[in-house]
């Protein structure tokens, strides 16, 4: 039996932490929270690029450091512990394993070297609307060359140097990569629950794009990235979710009421335990989908699944019991609390919510039992 | 990352699968017999091939007639053994947790006695902690032993005691010294459960079955060189008792997630959006529990000390179970009200385990004071407070 990390993947792990504990501080975080017009850190993001981290998952031939999504997960993790303020999900997580899962040599040779050198920042464009975005029935449109449509909301939209967008194509749907510094690209921004990871409205008009794949495929292989993102995006809501329990720990056993630290109480120390269990949970959860995901193994889907519902349970009640546990202080602007609340619930709906992946597990447990 | 044995690992469980495989028929291949008498038997038999093969506690160091094998090897032993139709019920309190409290406390003359004719299944031991007082808060136990020359009187009650009626041996927490606040006057024995004056009476559960006992105490006399640790030490004594509780490797108690789902399938329920939205949360926990073992395997695998994460199980395990047979049952709406194996599907398992359930989530630590040991000893929060913690016994309140 060997369900854990490597001791080499975990010394990467404590020094990603460390890297980011200084330099992606909550101060640098409330740099973007307290200025409208900054969608992320930018100082932040060069000492990423620097650091290799976008090339973790990349190819040697590529440009990339050639390690695997175990090493991706380790990072993920440490990101979501620190709020990290950068495009970081929308360039290693969707963009470059777009490229990687559907993309042809050439399109690999050109993009991924790109993002590995700072060049490139990626988006997922695929919401138009209240709901799940559905592939078939998607209003953007790509006519082999083109695309045109309204994409809304898109994370890093405003920054990003290209998006990754899901359009309907004849009459099924296809993944199409856009430059945007193509024309008919228009930007606005938009105001989130999370203002610290920017968003925008992009409106495509002919805009050139190139497809990823085959024309027709791009709804299945939307479900694949899906599966890759959500297992990446669940080891974030794990880190976030044990960073809001030390925090309610902490607060715990320093906030003192009726003469002593309310820690002592078991109202305080079963919510505590509480979380412990479902980020526990979380954590095994993730292990499995950092496995499939690792290993690219059939039980993929089901992976994915529990390991995103398990994660966005696990955040959104820790983040939600940690300003309970911080009583008055928790619900102040200066106090961090509602910064993990606020970033639980995108990493919640990004991606689809609890919900959708309810309903695909267990179709994926249907499927499976089949018979 | 891989779920795969070490090399050493496969070679331990072949060899454990052969020899089970040549002893035991694979779990289900027959119907379980209700044959109490039979089974006692049949599981004294067992335990005695199992020690003699060498399979019989194997982290035991082979002076006591164990494997001196690693923690690893018995998680493996515990796997396959469960696959299997092995009586094991009778031996796993005695030898999980008294023989071991014998061995770290007991003379010379103990062990030569006791260890190795339990080991080979010769004799059954039960514990006896609770009481109808002192249940979350064991150490509050009232059962009284007074010193008369060279033997100690025992008078008082036990409760919840497993076994007890066909157990040849105890061992025994008392209060030695009401005096002296409640952990400090407390003193462990080895009781003959034969002897005149224990009184054992089966406890007719709130599930309807009788599983576990009373246990009365009236004069009963044991002999001081028969104490375990000293006086006034039982409740350190006791500590070690409960901290040889064994790893938890066996599965669900009770119908899962995989249960449920296949009897939605038959009655056609799958449709139903807020059914398949729980089905997919009792996936993610069982999974969540599974998968937490396989973390505490990977520690024992690499010879580290595993973190604390299994203490989530039993709050999992037993919550669930509850969950799951009351949506079982509301799904059979009407007819969900029935207990009766032949008319039921799936045997009315989900109706017996509803019964069960709430006895689960008490057993062995109730989910709040599982949650209390969470928090005190791995997030380090403080503990309760204790109003009773310095008061001698005779004066704290009790109720």
């Amino acid at each position: 039996m060997n369900f854990d990390f490597s001791e080499d993947q975990k010394f990467l792990a404590g020094e990603a932490r460390k890297f980011l504990e200084a330099e992606s501080a909550i101060p640098v975080v409330r740099e973007v929270l307290n200025d409208d017009s900054k969608d992320y850190s930018e100082a932040l993001w060069k000492k990423i690029v620097e650091m290799g981290w976008l090339g973790t998952a990349i190819p040697e031939e590529q440009g990339g450091l050639g390690l695997g999504m175990l090493e991706m997960c380790v990072l993920a993790e440490e990101m979501g512990r620190v709020l990290a303020p950068v495009p970081f999900s929308s360039t290693a997580y969707y963009l470059t394993e777009a490229v990687k899962l559907a993309g042809s040599d050439e399109q690999k040779n050109d993009i991924l070297p790109r993002i590995v050198a700072g060049e490139i920042i990626g988006c997922y464009a695929a919401s138009e609307g209240p709901g799940h975005p559905d592939p078939a029935s998607l209003k953007t449109t790509f006519d082999g060359s083109t695309v045109s449509g309204t994409k809304i909301p898109v994370a890093d939209g405003g920054i990003a140097t290209h998006a990754l967008v899901l359009a309907k194509e004849g009459a099924g749907a296809s993944l199409v990569l856009v430059d945007l510094s193509g024309a008919g690209v228009t930007r606005k921004s938009l105001s989130t629950l999370d203002p610290t990871r920017g968003h925008a409205e992009l409106t495509f008009d002919k805009t050139p794009g190139v497809r990823l794949g085959k024309a027709g495929e791009g709804a299945a292989l939307n479900e694949q990235l899906m599966d890759k993102v959500a297992i990446l995006l669940a080891f974030e809501q794990l880190g976030g979710a044990s960073r809001a329990l030390e925090m309610a720990k902490a607060y715990s056993l320093e906030r003192y009421a009726f003469g002593r630290p309310i820690a002592g109480n078991q109202a305080i120390k079963h919510k505590l335990a509480e979380m412990y269990v479902k980020n526990e949970v979380a954590r095994s959860n993730c292990f499995y989908g950092a496995w499939a995901l690792s290993t690219d193994a059939p039980e993929m889907p089901e992976a994915a699944a529990a390991a995103r519902v398990a994660a966005s349970e696990a955040f959104w009640f820790a983040s939600k019991e940690n300003i309970q546990t911080h009583g008055g202080m928790g619900f102040t602007w200066e106090v961090d609390c509602h910064l993990y609340y606020r970033r639980a619930k995108l990493l919640a709906v990004q991606a689809g919510g609890p919900k959708v992946w309810k309903e695909k597990l267990v179709r994926a447990l249907e499927q499976k039992n089949a018979a | 990352m891989d779920f795969n044995d070490t090399p050493e690992e496969a070679a331990f469980r072949a060899e454990a699968r052969a020899f089970l495989e040549k002893h035991l028929q694979p779990k289900g291949s027959a119907p379980v017999s209700r044959d109490r008498a039979n089974m006692l038997q049949k599981a004294k038999d067992w335990q005695k091939t199992k020690a003699e093969n060498k399979f019989a506690q194997i982290t035991w160091p082979k002076e006591w007639g164990g494997r001196g094998g690693t923690a690893m090897q018995s998680v493996i032993w515990g796997q396959e053994e469960s696959k299997f139709d092995a009586p094991t019920g009778p031996f796993a309190i005695g030898l999980g947790m008294c023989i071991p409290t014998v061995i770290a406390f007991g003379s010379d003359e103990h062990k030569q006695r006791y260890v190795q004719k339990a080991l080979m299944g010769e004799e059954i031991w039960c514990q006896l902690f609770s009481e109808p007082s002192a249940g979350s808060d064991v150490a509050g136990l009232k059962t009284r032993a007074v010193k008369d020359g060279d033997e100690w009187v025992i008078n008082g009650q036990k409760v919840w005691t497993s076994g007890a009626h066909y157990s040849d041996y105890g061992i025994l927490l008392v209060r030695t010294d009401p005096k002296v606040p409640k952990h400090k006057g407390l003193t462990m024995f080895i009781v003959n459960m034969k002897q005149p004056g224990v009184e054992v009476r089966p406890i007719h559960q709130a599930s309807g079955g009788r599983e576990f006992n009373e246990v009365y105490f009236t004069d009963v006399r044991i002999p001081d060189k028969d104490r375990l640790g000293d006086v006034g030490a039982g409740w350190k004594v006791a500590l070690v008792t409960l901290m040889n509780e064994r790893l938890a490797v066996g599965g669900s108690p009770g119908p899962d997630w995989g249960e449920i789902m296949a009897y939605a399938r038959q009655q056609g329920t799958m449709s139903d959006q807020a059914f398949r939205e729980k089905l997919a949360d009792w996936y993610v926990a069982a999974q969540g529990y599974k998968l937490t073992k396989f973390r505490t395997q990977t520690a024992l695998s690499r010879g580290q000390t595993p973190g604390p994460e299994n203490s989530i199980g039993k709050i999992i395990t037993a919550n669930h179970l509850q969950d799951i047979c009351n949506s079982a049952i509301e799904m059979q709406d009407h007819y969900g009200i029935i207990n009766e194996q032949d008319r039921m599907p799936a045997d009315a398992i989900f109706q017996q385990s509803f019964m069960w359930a709430p006895g689960l989530r008490i057993a062995g630590g109730t989910d709040e004071i599982l949650k209390n040991i969470i928090a005190e000893r791995v997030l380090g929060l403080p503990q309760d407070v204790r109003v009773d913690k310095d008061l001698p016994f005779d004066q704290m309140k009790s109720g």
